[in-house]
């Protein structure tokens, strides 16, 4: 299971490491990968912590919103974690995957490479692989269906519980 | 109150399929005073059931029974098991659909005559014409509550059709407005009007779009004449040794086979179910399928040729809100040779929401490219193509040689390669799009290729004579007099306009022709 250790100030995984120092991305703490800028942690049972990190980065990349806090896409790839659990093979897809797109990126490994370009452009060299295509594949609906992330974009989701938009702005258009 | 009939009653019209065809088949039968027993391989889900959530809907209406798609068609790569975005619940696409509502052209009927052979294209004329049928279209018209039609007034228009309206007035077309839709814009019928909620692909909570879930069934029911028995997904229509039907095999909500006799079997479970049914009855005296014996079957798939276009604006738009298809643009629906292509094509306005415009805006596209389009989503516009595509005798539905579904029934493939008229008209949509919103000013645009198939049409195709196709004017089988077909896939040509109101337009003439024959004993 993954769990997902949400935001309150000062809550689990030891203060979620005393909440870093230097404004690190993503820390990696035993089983997890925690988030000290943003108080939030992710607990990974099948997939190294190391490779949610990685995969979590690497959404970002495929589909980056800077908008968009890296909490969602941690719960929009924290599916793999649980598919790796229940199938071998699914969870040596990823692993694999990961190490490959480490091992293309150099010595740092791929979050080690500082600049989007420079982590885009080892992305095109694995984009026909079935890593690639599961990944963005599951991600393009895990992203984009938390209603949580529909504000950001300013999508308004269900609306019949509100009467619809007939007296909700449905024409309200003044730019015209 | 509904009826419940003998699976031994060999009286009764069996209609497979709950939709537009088959729902209003249905309940018009039933109107005459003809016993109907129609199988719907989905649930029932009431109106009040719907989710206003696009995947959530999704799972909750759509048919995911595995395809296979094969042909150049971006669909075949993108989405290869799911070619078609159509309904399996009771009332079928019904639920989905947008609600236009738009009688063919005169020429549309007449395409051979018209537009001449096209190379590569199965180009047939129907045989009814507009004069023939504008009575029955008159009649689906009052029957749904087409706007625009017998005084009813045309909806509002919302952001998304606002944008559509000036572009359209920059560029000099004339026929735009908010279209003539099968959505209630006063309260009748005992059903709401319109709130502009949005989410009509998810099925209109408020009951304000015509489906025949809550019109033409409960309707049919009341009379005592209908039942609909859900979850009963039809594998084989069984035929007598003078090759007259006489019954269905259906698989029933625990998978179990049972038989349901018939006197008369009527086929509407839309262009890819429908023909994979007629191929799956074949038997020693019909080796290539039931009706086939001009080889038509399953031949001639039309899908419309679509498109999007979006575009992005500097200033808010919010196109989501209200109706999802909230206006139209005509003049492009006449046959015009001079702009590189025959037959014509229609805009209408139309919004996904976030989940889905993700998914559809440009399937497999990664990067910023693609996601800075969505994050101006509150910013963006949009219409859909739906032009009249060419038939061709190679675009087909087969059953799949292999791969079985849970009964053990062959699966469907898609085939379908573009026509050169269907992409020389699609890109001609492409620019006028891009121009209408660059008049508007629009800051960036994206011509979205075509969602996976809502317009399935031809596959069980009209003609005249029985060597091209596979069922006559009435939709009845050129081989078999007791065998109907009574939705899209009757179609020998797809027009420019959106099918629905014409296969319900044909169901109610349909209804009236089997009525009369089964009164004269000819069926």
């Amino acid at each position: 299971m993954v769990t997902i250790y949400d935001g309150k100030p000062g809550l689990s995984r030891r203060e979620l490491l005393k909440r870093g120092g230097i404004g690190a991305l993503l820390v990696i703490s035993g089983s997890a990968v925690i988030s000290p800028e943003n108080a939030w942690g992710l607990e990974t049972s099948a997939l190294k912590p190391e490779t949610m990190a990685t995969l979590i980065q690497m959404a970002r990349d495929i589909y980056p919103h800077d908008q968009v806090p890296d909490k969602y896409y941690a719960i929009a790839v924290k599916g793999h974690d649980e598919q790796a659990g229940k199938d071998a093979a699914y969870k040596t897809m990823i692993e694999d995957g990961i190490a490959d797109l480490d091992k293309k990126s150099g010595e740092g490994g791929y979050r080690g490479l500082g600049w989007e370009e420079q982590r885009v452009a080892v992305l095109q060299q694995i984009e026909a692989t079935p890593f690639f295509q599961s990944i963005r594949g599951g991600l393009v609906v895990s992203l984009y269906n938390q209603q949580e992330v529909w504000p950001i974009f300013g999508y308004e989701g269900e609306s019949y519980s509100k009467g619809g938009y007939i007296a909700r702005g449905f024409d309200d258009i003044e730019w015209l | 109150m509904a009826a419940s009939f003998d699976l031994k009653n060999d009286n009764v019209v069996v209609i497979i399929g709950s939709g537009a065809g088959g729902g209003t088949l249905g309940n018009e039968l039933a109107q005459k005073g003809v016993d109907v027993v129609i199988l719907e391989a989905g649930a029932r889900h009431e109106y009040e059931d719907f989710i206003n959530d696009e995947w959530g809907s999704f799972s909750q209406l759509a048919w995911t029974d595995k395809r296979t798609t094969s042909g150049d068609w971006r669909v075949s790569k993108d989405f290869p098991n799911l070619p078609a975005w159509i309904v399996k619940s009771v009332g079928g696409s019904t639920t989905h659909w947008a609600g236009a509502s738009l009688r063919f052209q005169e020429h549309e009927f007449k395409t051979l005559s018209t537009y001449g052979k096209v190379e590569g294209a199965n180009l047939l004329d129907w045989p009814v014409t507009l004069a023939e049928m504008e009575p029955y279209y008159a009649k689906a018209e009052a029957k749904m509550g087409v706007t625009g039609t017998n005084n009813w007034p045309r909806l509002p228009g919302n952001n998304n059709f606002k944008v559509l309206k000036a572009g359209a007035d920059k560029l000099g077309y004339k026929e735009c407005h908010t279209g003539n839709m099968a959505i209630n814009s006063v309260e009748r019928d005992d059903r709401n009007s319109c709130q502009q909620t949005g989410f009509c692909f998810q099925g209109c909570k408020w009951g304000a779009k015509w489906s025949t879930l809550y019109t033409e069934i409960p309707k049919g029911e009341a009379t005592g004449h209908l039942e609909v028995r859900p979850n009963a997904m039809a594998i084989k229509i069984n035929h007598d040794a003078a090759g007259k039907v006489t019954g269905v095999v259906y698989a029933d909500k625990d998978g179990k086979l049972q038989e349901q006799k018939a006197r008369v079997v009527a086929v509407a479970g839309n262009s890819i179910e429908s023909p994979r049914l007629l191929l799956n009855s074949e038997s020693a005296k019909f080796p290539h399928g039931l009706a086939n014996s001009s080889g038509q079957v399953g031949k001639n798939y039309m899908r419309h040729t679509t498109g999007s276009v979006y575009a992005i604006f500097d200033r808010p738009v919010h196109m989501y809100r209200g109706t999802t298809m909230a206006g139209i643009i005509r003049d492009e629906a006449r046959h015009d040779p001079s702009r590189g292509f025959v037959g014509g094509y229609e805009f209408e306005t139309l919004s996904l929401g976030l989940p889905f415009m993700a998914a559809f805006l440009n399937p497999g596209g990664w990067g910023r490219s693609f996601t800075t389009a969505l994050d101006h989503y509150d910013h963006m516009a949009g219409l859909w193509i739906v032009g009249e595509d060419m038939p061709r005798a190679e675009n087909r539905i087969t059953l799949h040689k292999d791969e079985k579904d849970a009964h053990g029934m062959p699966i469907a493939d898609v085939h379908f390669d573009d026509h050169p008229n269907d992409t020389a008209m699609r890109n001609h949509a492409y620019k006028q799009a891009t121009a209408l919103y660059d008049a508007v000013g629009a800051t960036r645009s994206f011509p979205t290729p075509p969602y996976p198939s809502t317009h399935n049409l031809g596959t069980n195709r009209m003609s005249e004579k029985a060597e091209d196709g596979v069922v006559n004017q009435h939709g009845q089988a050129h081989d078999i007099k007791n065998l109907f077909v009574s939705d899209g896939s009757q179609f020998t040509t797809g027009a420019a306009e959106n099918p629905t109101l014409t296969i319900v337009s044909l169901a109610i003439r349909q209804a009236e022709y089997i009525a009369s024959q089964m009164s004269a004993k000819t069926i």
